[in-house]
């Protein structure tokens, strides 16, 4: 019966054939997706997810690797240190990831969530610093030197006024240091989903809420420290601190659009785009490679990623990313991580270790 | 009696005035036309305004990306050489620094009067390294042979050359310094850095951010490619026979009722939500291969079928009942009534709803972001069919994105190049649409 239907159908309409045809594509789309659910089975490459800010490095450290080696170029995915850290303690299979990229260190929390889905032994592997730049559209007001104190002012919910804490009315950098410019404040600081936004808080406004006598203050008024010190993390909601939830571009976008705006960004991306940004001291040291790796630059952070230890041996090329990623050749002060902007860590042999010996957190360290 | 009374008060006006003279009641029902007639035009004027400023800005942003800089150089590698940089472990690397290295005594050799020293060439140069490795891999034969290569330069070269980087706006940094640019312009006089057409924009795969250079759309115009075919071999059929069962067989009751309702708040879902669906089914349940273009496709059919169902009942509804009629009166089953005579007349409408569904899957990108398909996921082709669908592979728009948030400006010129290779994908997508729609429409 249906074989003389299909006759009929060619043999009249044409066009019906074609749809004959797709049955038969649909049949074979689905056998070739059951077939690759084995072939899943043998996943070929490294899977890497997290930080925005690790993205860059980790991506010319993938390229590299593809080029270099005979394993296939790793994945890497972006989407921010905690997103990455979530979805590297799903679990372990070669449906998770195998390494996370972070811009702060893993927290308590993070490493029980993972010892939960059977995540125990992770390798944390720290790649080098990065330091976090305040700068402004190059023909802006000169905004050229900063104490964390005067973010605060500028920018904290709360601030002292006359030995009083008040809401924060400033409009104008003058208003609270005759030094600057009588410039509208604007700052562009980036969202709480971004590690870098941890360190802002803790280097500069929390530093500055102390320098300011504010923090003092607020626990003369009866409030216990911790208390104030989320009081001092408190950022003003009117609309002169603006969260960037994107990455740098979107900060650069916004600097471009207004001649006023101070905006937060890492080192590298600075660095590569000199022509249209220039940067400000921060607590009187311009930051550089060298004052970062130094220290003297107050706002820098190490970089991470962490590799799940299950997977080497199983994922093919996993370990050997890993110690590609730390080696000399590309994570020291010569290889191209640091040509990028990367400020490279002085103790990276010790790292190279503990990647060749699969040291764990907890164990050893 | 109310006949009377009408015509008895319509009829003196009319005697009054003669049809050919303009009351005033016309006059304003005609300038209410004009009126409208002018927002119309105003409205369409205003449309083409605005694409035309978008597709001027498109273009003007766009076309640099399809031209880039070459520093073309004769390179004499031996085997000596090869088997030492084929022995570290940055194998790239070393291949750059001979690189340099002939570069330098060549330029000596030339006696430019321009000072320079290798770190200079190093700024010049993109990342030349992978280049140099895969074709001495490849033809091990050319190696203590001279081999002409045309390098891309890197990426602030290609800036000065095209007016993005001026001697006013260059900072000097260990990217590229004042002194550099005097370098430049002796090479351009010698014609060793040259421009020339991006191939490699148009074939090449996904590079690190320090490579702009190197970078191309190919790769992830093939992964939007495998996503498209899983996208329409799954679909349209799907959507299809669910059209037609829903419109031509299935009864009317409230259980139809319901799974229409649902098709057409399907169609309004945010295409992300999608995305987390094919994150949970596909990749953890299923254990389907991240980052893989079936995967993506998967996703998109889902978010495909209900505009195809949606667009297919509507053509199926428009053929006239007449057709359904006369074809059951002669004797035809149902089906036969549907398949015979029917859907061939639907048909232009279904591959257009179907092309309008799959240009609008070829788009998205927050789908992808949650099955691994944003990001650096460079890879070059796919071997074959099968892995073209599992391998790892962007996406247009996905790469495009990426692009967009580099650091690097030269990355933001090849996404918007990327924007006019999409274009192009669409518009071919469309004039196929066309094609058969002229093919298979029939007027009655």
């Amino acid at each position: 019966m249906g074989c003389k239907i299909t006759m009929g159908v060619i043999a009249e309409i044409p066009m019906t054939g074609n749809i004959m045809s797709l049955t038969k594509l649909t049949t074979s789309a689905l056998a070739i997706a059951a077939m690759s659910a084995t072939a899943a089975a043998a996943r070929d490459q490294v899977q890497v997810a997290g930080s925005s800010t690790v993205l860059p490095y980790a991506s010319i450290v993938a390229e590299a690797f593809g080029e270099n080696t005979d394993f296939p170029t790793p994945v890497v995915e972006s989407g921010g240190s905690s997103a990455g850290l979530k979805r590297f303690c799903e679990g372990v299979g070669e449906n998770t990831i195998d390494i996370a990229n972070a811009s702060r260190a893993i927290r308590e929390k993070e490493i029980k969530a993972c010892a939960e889905n059977g995540v125990t032994d992770i390798i944390e592997v720290r790649i080098g610093y990065d330091g976090i730049v305040f700068a402004s559209q190059i023909n802006g007001p000169a905004y050229t030197a900063f104490q964390p104190s005067d973010i605060f002012n500028a920018i904290g919910a709360k601030v002292l006024v006359d030995g009083k804490i008040v809401d924060n009315t400033y409009n104008a950098w003058s208003e609270f240091n005759s030094d600057f410019p009588n410039a509208e404040i604007a700052m562009f600081i980036p969202g709480t989903k971004h590690g870098t936004r941890e360190v802002f808080e803790d280097k500069v406004l929390l530093k500055g809420c102390e320098d300011t006598g504010a923090m003092q203050a607020m626990m003369d008024a009866g409030m216990t420290e911790d208390d104030a010190e989320d009081a001092c993390l408190d950022v003003r909601q009117d609309g002169k601190s603006v969260d960037i939830d994107g990455d740098y571009t979107e900060t650069l976008a916004r600097i471009d659009a207004n001649t006023d705006g101070i905006g937060v960004f890492g080192l590298a991306f600075y660095e590569n785009n000199q022509d249209k940004l220039k940067v400000a001291t921060m607590g009187d040291v311009s930051p550089s490679t060298e004052t970062i790796a130094s220290g003297e630059y107050p706002v820098s952070r190490p970089l991470f990623f962490y590799v799940k230890k299950a997977h080497i041996g199983v994922i093919p090329g996993l370990k050997e990313f890993a110690q590609f990623f730390v080696a000399d050749e590309l994570a020291g002060p010569s290889g191209p991580l640091a040509n990028y902007g990367l400020v490279s860590d002085p103790e990276l042999s010790e790292t190279q270790k503990a990647v060749a010996e699969e040291r764990t957190l907890g164990a050893g360290s | 009696m109310s006949d009377a009374s009408l015509t008895s008060g319509a009829a003196p006006t009319r005697a009054k005035k003669s049809l050919m003279a303009v009351d005033v009641r016309t006059r304003k029902r005609n300038a209410a036309e004009k009126r409208f007639r002018a927002y119309g035009i105003a409205a369409i004027v205003t449309g083409m305004f605005f694409l035309i400023v978008l597709a001027v800005s498109i273009v003007r942003s766009g076309l640099p990306a399809f031209s880039h800089t070459v520093v073309s150089v004769e390179f004499n590698l031996t085997e000596e050489q090869f088997a030492d940089a084929e022995s570290q472990l940055f194998k790239t690397k070393a291949y750059e620094a001979l690189l340099i290295e002939e570069i330098r005594s060549a330029l000596v050799a030339r006696g430019l009067d321009v000072e320079f020293d290798s770190d200079a060439i190093a700024r010049l140069l993109g990342k030349p390294g992978g280049t140099l490795r895969e074709h001495y891999r490849a033809n091990e034969q050319d190696l203590g042979q001279p081999v002409r290569f045309e390098l891309a330069a890197a990426s602030r070269v290609d800036g000065y050359l095209t007016g993005r980087v001026t001697r006013d706006t260059l900072q000097d940094s260990r990217f590229l310094q004042g002194s550099d640019l005097d370098l430049i312009d002796a090479l351009v006089d010698a014609d060793i850095i040259t421009r020339a057409f991006n191939w490699n924009f148009i074939m090449g795969a996904d590079t690190g951010v320090d490579n702009p250079g190197g970078a191309g759309i190919g790769a992830s115009v093939i992964g939007s490619f495998f996503m498209m075919l899983v996208v329409l071999v799954l679909s349209l059929p799907i959507g299809v026979a669910a059209s037609i069962y829903l419109e031509e067989f299935a009864p009317q009751n409230r259980f139809t009722d319901l799974i229409e309702v649902n098709i057409s708040n399907l169609a309004a879902v945010p295409s992300i939500v999608f995305g987390i669906l094919g994150l949970a089914v596909f990749i953890q349940f299923m254990q389907l291969p991240q980052s893989a273009p079936l995967v993506g496709g998967l996703v998109l059919t889902l978010m495909t079928l209900p505009t195809i169902i949606i667009s297919t009942r509507a053509s199926l509804k428009s053929v006239p009942p007449s057709i359904r009629d006369a074809a059951l009166g002669v004797g035809a089953s149902k089906m036969q009534a549907v398949f015979h005579h029917v859907l061939p007349l639907a048909m232009p409408g279904i591959l257009t709803g179907t092309i309008i569904g799959l240009a609008q899957a070829l788009g998205e990108t927050a789908p992808l972001l949650l099955i691994g398909m944003v990001g650096f996921v460079a890879r070059g082709y796919p071997d074959g069919v099968m892995s073209g669908f599992v391998d790892p592979n962007s996406a247009m728009p996905a790469q495009i994105y990426t692009w967009a948030a580099r650091a690097d400006a030269s990355f933001y010129e090849k996404a918007w190049g990327g924007i006019i290779i999409l274009l192009l994908f669409l518009l071919t997508m469309n004039i196929i649409a066309i094609i058969l729609r002229r093919k298979f429409e029939r007027r009655w």
